[in-house]
């Protein structure tokens, strides 16, 4: 779930701000404590204690606007009729979290249940508005979930959501643009992909590879893919280091290629010309997260039998490393007063039934199971010409490079992407030093918020 | 969804105002035919300026009206500014039908928030604006400066705090949140003010007084009428207020049940910033087309009362 507009979270700073100084104190006594308590808890709270739970029924609250979850609510309903849920669309995005962090502010009107995209997890975790879910057994849920969206809810030892979706990344291209160019097979590394985007603008100035205005989501995800590493934390300890990144420097020099020759079509994701530029076939291609099919089969209809799927381009020939983009999970809030209930639904959404239902209504599962399924993998659509996209898409999600976290205020580091490294695509200054003076104003948030920062 | 262009419009053609006229009893017409036999200039750079100008403000009408004929795939590949296919009622059908009729329940919601927090605002208005005129009290200075301060600070700067006490009393997600901020509106009651100073003469009050009316009666019966044209302007101003009035439920609604036609439109178009969401751009145009036209309507029939109200107000500047 990528979203790009970016906006000020000022109120989300001062919340954040407040939260923190008070882990700050609370930490060295709790250090030693926290673990203990957390597994006398999952002991507590079993999977009969969640079936009790559910039958005795209850209200929820649950903010979300991932479209598939209003059949996975109804049908839990029916299920577990004692139980009410209120679905709640309370923005996309940076909306939503705003809205949270107020209500978690007020202390009132704060959901059970809150949907937060991964790269928005580590802030609500930080500033223990979100649960540990390991109270409830949440640990033993390892190995349920692919990698890539299993590690991204976890943080010091705890799971701070479930997974609801996942986004690894891969190549979707029209076909019909690239063959009208002389392209006949898709790039499969960075080099060739470079290569092919100036082909196709020297022979058409009006045609892109594809599009890019500066977009924090897509860039960390292009560095997590080159090896990067320019995140670090621990607790409160964080570490920004874009500079003296290889991954980072890497996928910077090669992209400048790309800005240097005016081949990144000027427009911004998600955005009405995106579509259209989609639709009338003038940008080619897009570098995104596997829950891209539904969205291009909803806004770009005129695009139907022309697209294609390919593997994520490497950066060494024969590679076979690739990295998530999007994503979110479902959250039980601290303010919830009926915790267990709140977890038992995101257990039905995540693992259960709900899994299943989700993507058979278009989204793409974080769920072993569901991408194991053959029914999911020999699935043929004919917007993708009755290619079987999804075996290119679960091979992606299994090569996912470990190792890559957010910022704990990540929210905040993106809404200044475009103040900062942005400057890069307008001819401002380079990629590199766009990118350093990201990692400065994140520096100088994280700082002023009173992170430790290395 | 702008109104701009609809503000403007009514206030380049209010007639100027000789001195001498009497007061709100002579209609824009005659205003016209009397002014006719005087000497007038007619300038041509004036006609051209005046027709660009109103080329400009009539051109993002113009777009929203094309566009909402076009289905969603014919938005993209046509030229914006003419037609491709008429697919303007099957539009208007999906964009009520859409998630279980949901735009029928925000265009109610926003009527009922228009009514009873726009009319409200109005009464209220009228009748401080009204007291703080005619009669003198302790603290009417004090009145004064707060209702000024009041006027110079943003509605925006107050959603925070706002919602902040509206939680602490339990009023948030309920339509009491958007009524009762929308009741306030010091502007309104400073224009009720001057208004009332100028076009209620004190003669008439005392005569009425002394034929032994109250208060209340004489305010009804002989103050109210005088102020009609006064009190269609702020009605009009607190109107478009509420009707676009989008900031504060943003802040403080979360069940869309409850929300007005800015925000719900927001939010399908919204729809296309997330992955796997359902691209509606033909909805959102119609919806913001179907959104303006009681605006427009409200316009054209209260123009009349706007423009004598803003006039009478142009005398005292």
């Amino acid at each position: 779930m990528t979203i790009t507009r970016r906006r000020g979270v000022l109120l989300g700073a001062s919340a954040l701000a407040v939260a923190l100084a008070a882990t700050a104190c609370g930490s060295s006594s709790s250090g030693g404590g926290k673990s203990s308590s957390g597994s006398s808890q999952a002991a507590s709270v079993s999977d009969a204690d969640l079936q009790a739970a559910l039958t005795a029924g209850g209200n929820l609250t649950v903010w979300a606007w991932e479209p598939t979850l209003k059949k996975v609510v109804a049908d839990f309903q029916t299920k577990y009729p004692k139980v009410h849920v209120s679905l709640v669309n309370a923005g996309t995005g940076n909306d939503e979290y705003k809205a949270l962090q107020n209500a978690v502010q007020a202390g009132k009107g704060v959901p059970d249940v809150a949907h937060i995209e991964y790269y928005a997890l580590p802030q609500f975790e930080l500033t223990k508005s979100v649960v540990n879910l390991d109270q409830f057994g949440a640990a033993s849920l390892n190995g349920t979930f692919t990698p890539g969206p299993w590690n991204s809810v976890q943080s010091d030892g705890g799971v701070y959501g479930l997974p609801m979706d996942s986004g690894p990344m891969a190549l979707f291209y029209n076909q019909t643009v690239f063959t009208k160019f002389g392209i006949t097979t898709p790039p499969a590394t960075w080099d060739e992909y470079i290569a092919d985007a100036k082909k196709i603008h020297a022979a058409d100035p009006s045609v892109y590879i594809t599009n890019d205005t500066g977009d924090a989501g897509f860039t960390t995800s292009m560095i997590w893919q080159a090896g990067g590493k320019p995140y670090s934390v621990s607790g409160t300890t964080v570490g920004v280091d874009f500079a003296g990144d290889a991954g980072t420097q890497k996928y910077a020099t090669a992209w400048q290629q790309l800005i240097d020759g005016h081949d990144l079509a000027p427009v911004s994701s998600w955005s009405d010309a995106w579509y259209q530029g989609m639709a009338a076939g003038k940008i080619a291609s897009l570098t995104i997260g596997a829950w891209m099919p539904s969205s291009l089969e909803s806004g770009v209809k005129s695009g139907s039998g022309q697209w294609r799927v390919a593997p994520m381009p490497q950066w060494t020939a024969g590679g076979k490393v690739t990295s998530e983009n999007g994503g979110s999970s479902l959250a039980v809030m601290k303010a919830s007063t009926n915790q267990k209930l709140a977890y038992a639904f995101l257990k039905y959404a995540t693992v259960d039934e709900g899994a299943q239902t989700r993507v058979d209504n278009g989204a793409f599962p974080a769920t072993v199971k569901q991408l194991n399924s053959p029914d999911f993998l020999n699935k043929t659509d004919p917007y993708f010409g009755d290619q079987k996209i999804n075996q290119v898409l679960a091979q992606s999600a299994g090569e996912v490079a470990p190792g890559w976290s957010y910022l704990p205020f990540q929210v905040y580091a993106n809404s200044v992407f475009n103040d900062t490294a942005g400057k890069a695509y307008i001819g401002g200054s380079s990629l590199a030093d766009g990118l350093k003076a990201w990692q400065d104003a994140s520096i100088k948030y994280g700082k002023d918020q009173g992170f430790t920062v290395k | 969804m702008t109104t701009e262009p609809l503000k403007t419009g009514p206030l380049k053609t209010a007639q100027p105002v000789r001195p001498g006229r009497p007061r709100n009893s002579t209609p824009p017409i005659r205003a016209k035919a009397r002014r006719a036999p005087l000497k007038r200039r007619k300038s041509l750079t004036l006609t051209v300026l005046c027709t660009v100008m109103l080329l400009y403000s009539l051109l993002p009408l113009a777009w929203l009206a094309i566009n909402a004929t076009k289905s969603q795939q014919n938005l993209f590949n046509s030229f914006g500014l003419w037609f491709k296919g008429f697919g303007f009622f099957s539009n208007l059908g999906d964009t009520f039908s859409y998630e279980h009729h949901i735009f029928a329940r925000w265009l109610l919601n926003t009527l009922l928030y228009v009514v009873v927090g726009a009319g409200g605002a109005t009464l209220l208005a009228t009748l401080a604006g009204y007291g703080l005129a005619k009669f003198d009290f302790v603290g009417k200075k004090a009145v004064f400066a707060t209702v000024i301060g009041a006027v110079a600070v943003p509605a925006t700067a107050l959603a925070v705090p706002t919602f902040l006490m509206f939680s602490k009393m339990g009023l948030t997600d309920t339509p009491w949140a958007i009524i009762i901020p929308s009741l306030i509106s010091p502007f309104g009651l400073y224009l009720m003010w001057t208004f009332s100073a100028e076009a209620v003469p004190a003669e008439i009050m005392e005569s009425a007084r002394m034929d032994g009316a109250g208060e209340f009666r004489t305010f009804f019966s002989v103050s109210l009428p005088l102020l009609g044209p006064g009190i269609v302007t702020v009605l009009l101003f607190n109107v478009v207020t509420t009707w676009n009035n989008y900031f504060l439920p943003l802040i403080m609604l979360k069940n869309q049940d409850w929300y007005p036609l800015t925000l719900g439109l927001s939010t399908w178009n919204d729809q296309a910033h997330t992955a796997g969401g359902d691209v509606v751009f033909n909805l959102v145009i119609t919806g913001s087309l179907v959104t303006i036209i009681p605006l427009i309507a409200a316009f054209l029939l209260l123009q009349r009362y706007w423009q004598s109200g803003l006039s009478a107000g142009s005398v005292k500047g």
